[in-house]
């Protein structure tokens, strides 16, 4: 009999307009809750946006997530075998689904509606 | 959906930021240029760099006598003939001052009575490899050189960019044009010198010690660009990558260090040692080299010998506790958070892809055949011939890179200004904004289905009927994914970005299965149990260009040293 772990996933681009969505994972002793997302990806769903980047080693620090309303890396995480609700960090500005800016302001590039960044290369919109 | 493409104007350009592209961009930046330094996930996080565990290959002889011409040739010996010797050369002898550098970066090397002191790794001669305590050395370097980035006036670092492709100009490559992965803006970077230090393609294989990042996109666009690859068929299989029982928070490469301080036994599943009749008897000292252990448990596990999970057992259980926790301390809290009592049960391993000793082709100053392109770290190609020596990675990451900043630096204040951009984006741009084809097959699935591809049937032992397979898959795939990137454009679409990696990686695995294709022989790292013998009229490096209708290969006779030096 194989085992099923239930992971209740925040999905949208904006923190106002989101939704709770419910996917169903196998579930295998050892594996992390990013094991989990990353079997929806390939599964179900290849549209759920999450970061990471060394899988496994917890030496990126890259997949920072709420866990049932903890901070966790998803990684280091274990997936269990029952309902597991997964949220991006509420104390950062959002991206889309599980993805937060959390790069530190000067390294991450002005988006065209933003007001340029500061620092030595600068940037101008392109002239037609 | 149309965002207008940013335009941003730099000196040096800086595509990748492991060690190698941190150390370019330090470099470059000390010799008074302006540089941007971006990725494709974070800054300093991903690549290889910060997994490395534990070794660093230099002859700084601290602790005994060493020279760099003993290094060199315990390096030339790895690469069975193939070294480009002047890059293994350049290797060896800049190591020990980079690694001075780091250590007065306050890396923290290791110390025994206040000198830095070196573990004894397979392949070499005497202890050279020094490292950064508790499997630590990945993160440490990271973070030195993180630190340091910071602090060098003139750089400036930007996250979050996928490069889509090199801007040429007049024949000379001048910048990039990414994907913006936060906005889903396209940006143009006009550079007068590019590095690519994007590292090598690990994420093709299944099983792999790298980050995701790794899927040889570097040397697609280097390919897409016009400049050569050389050894693309090398791809090191790492033999003792963890494999069971599952373990949370731990780098699959973790038995290395083991090893190195240990010794440890490698066992197969009657837990009798094997490794003797692959020619290396076990003897619980750590000294079978990369290519031969690998092939040792892999047809350990073909003749039905392997552990339950198809590799072999590693045990410490003859290191007492003590030991153990003298050489490992808090590791071996982890593992035993883990479940894990080293000295009860022995782990399953089996070899996990690793690194690539192919790569860009390049020359001493890293420039390569397109001016403007230069490229650092394992992007490059042939400094380890067909198998490489342990602990090399980083020390080449740190010399490669080191030379890479000085000859961008040079290049780019011998200049006025950046070559314009041009209409040299156009195409870049026009895939970046593209609306998504109809039929989106799942972009995550199909890279699933690559890698497994290539685990079965590019792995370490090869054939020609498991590599004319593969090529049919890839094939397929490429069919599939189209000349139109999947997804909405929009923030972080990560099929989109699957789609542009997928794009990279296909071209870069029919390049390791071609060339593999037409090496009908065994050398180092690639083994083709159709053609079991190393044969003399092999001494060559297949160079692999973009044709016309794919991929031109042609051999080239292999450089020795006092070749090159004529």
């Amino acid at each position: 009999m194989t085992e099923t772990a239930t992971l209740k996933i925040w999905r949208g681009q904006s923190k106002a307009d989101g939704r709770w969505e419910t996917h169903a994972v196998p579930f295998e002793r050892g594996q992390s809750v990013l094991d989990g997302l990353r079997w929806i990806r390939v599964n179900t769903d290849p549209s759920l946006a999450i970061r990471f980047s060394c899988i496994n080693a917890n030496a990126c620090k890259e997949c920072m997530m709420e866990l049932d309303g903890e901070t966790v890396y998803a990684c280091t995480a274990r997936l269990e075998p029952r309902e597991m609700a997964v949220a991006p960090l509420q104390n950062k500005i959002l991206v889309r689904d599980l993805v937060t800016e959390i790069a530190p302001p000067a390294e991450r590039f002005a988006a065209p509606s933003s007001p340029p960044p500061q620092a030595g290369a600068g940037e101008r919109k392109q002239e037609k | 959906m149309s965002i207008e493409p940013i335009q941003v104007e730099t000196d040096v350009l800086v595509i990748g930021s492991g060690a190698a592209g941190m150390y370019a961009a330090i470099e470059a930046a000390r010799a008074g240029c302006r540089v941007l330094l971006i990725d494709r996930s974070l800054i300093g996080r991903g690549g290889a760099t910060v997994m490395a565990q534990m070794t660093v290959a230099v002859a700084l002889g601290a602790e005994g006598p060493d020279h760099w011409s003993h290094h060199l040739h315990d390096t030339l010996t790895a690469g069975r003939g193939l070294c480009n010797e002047p890059l293994s050369r350049l290797l060896c002898e800049q190591g020990p001052a980079c690694i001075q550098e780091m250590d007065a970066w306050g890396v923290g090397w290791a110390r025994k009575d206040g000198k830095i002191t070196s573990a004894f790794a397979p392949g070499h001669d005497r202890p050279r490899c020094v490292y950064v305590d508790f499997l630590n050395t990945g993160p440490a370097v990271s973070k030195t050189l993180r630190t340091v980035v910071h602090k060098t006036p003139g750089i400036t670092r930007k996250g979050d960019l996928c490069v889509v492709d090199l801007l040429k100009v007049d024949g000379e490559v001048a910048g990039a044009t990414c994907w913006h992965a936060e906005s889903g803006a396209p940006v143009v970077i006009s550079a007068k010198a590019t590095i690519v230090a994007t590292g090598g393609l690990t994420r093709l294989y299944r099983r792999n010690s790298a980050s995701t990042n790794m899927g040889g996109d570097g040397y697609a666009l280097a390919l897409r660009a016009g400049a050569p690859l050389i050894d693309m068929e090398f791809v090191q299989f790492f033999p003792i990558g963890h494999l069971a029982p599952r373990l949370i928070g731990m780098d699959p490469i973790m038995w290395d260090p083991f090893r190195y301080k240990l010794g440890g036994r490698l066992l197969n599943k009657d837990m009798e040692p094997f490794t003797d009749r692959y020619g290396v008897p076990e003897s619980g000292k750590y000294v079978i080299t990369r290519d031969v252990g690998t092939y040792a448990i892999i047809k350990e596990v073909e003749a039905d010998r392997g552990s339950p999970h198809g590799g072999a057992y590693l045990s410490f259980q003859h290191v007492p506790a003590e030991k153990l926790r003298e050489a490992f301390g808090p590791v071996i809290d982890r593992l035993a958070e883990n479940g894990i009592d080293l000295t009860q049960t022995a782990v399953e391993v089996a070899p996990i892809a690793h690194y690539h000793m192919g790569g860009v082709a390049a020359d001493v100053a890293m420039r390569t055949e397109v001016p403007g392109l230069l490229v650092a770290g394992e992007a490059v190609g042939g400094a380890n011939g067909a198998n490489r020596l342990s602990g090399n990675a980083i020390t080449e990451a740190f010399v490669f890179g080191c030379e890479a900043g000085r000859t961008a630096a040079a290049r780019a204040k011998a200049m006025t200004a950046a070559p314009a951009a041009g209409h040299a984006a156009r195409a870049a741009i026009d895939l970046i904004r593209s609306a998504p084809p109809k039929d989106m097959p799942n972009s995550a699935e199909m890279l699933a289905s690559l890698q497994a591809t290539m685990s079965d049937d590019v792995g370490p032992l090869r054939t020609g009927e498991k590599l004319k397979r593969a090529l049919g898959a890839i094939g397929e795939l490429t069919t599939a994914l189209g000349d139109r990137p999947f997804g909405d454009a929009g923030a972080f679409d990560m099929q989109r970005l699957d789609w542009f990696d997928l794009r990279n990686m296909l071209t870069v695995a029919r390049g390791v299965v071609e060339a593999a294709t037409l090496r009908t022989e065994s050398r180092g790292a690639h083994q083709r149990e159709d053609f079991p013998e190393m044969r003399p009229e092999w001494r060559v490096n297949q160079v692999i260009r973009l044709g016309d209708k794919g991929l031109d290969i042609t051999q080239a006779a292999a450089s020795p040293l006092e070749v090159a030096a004529q």
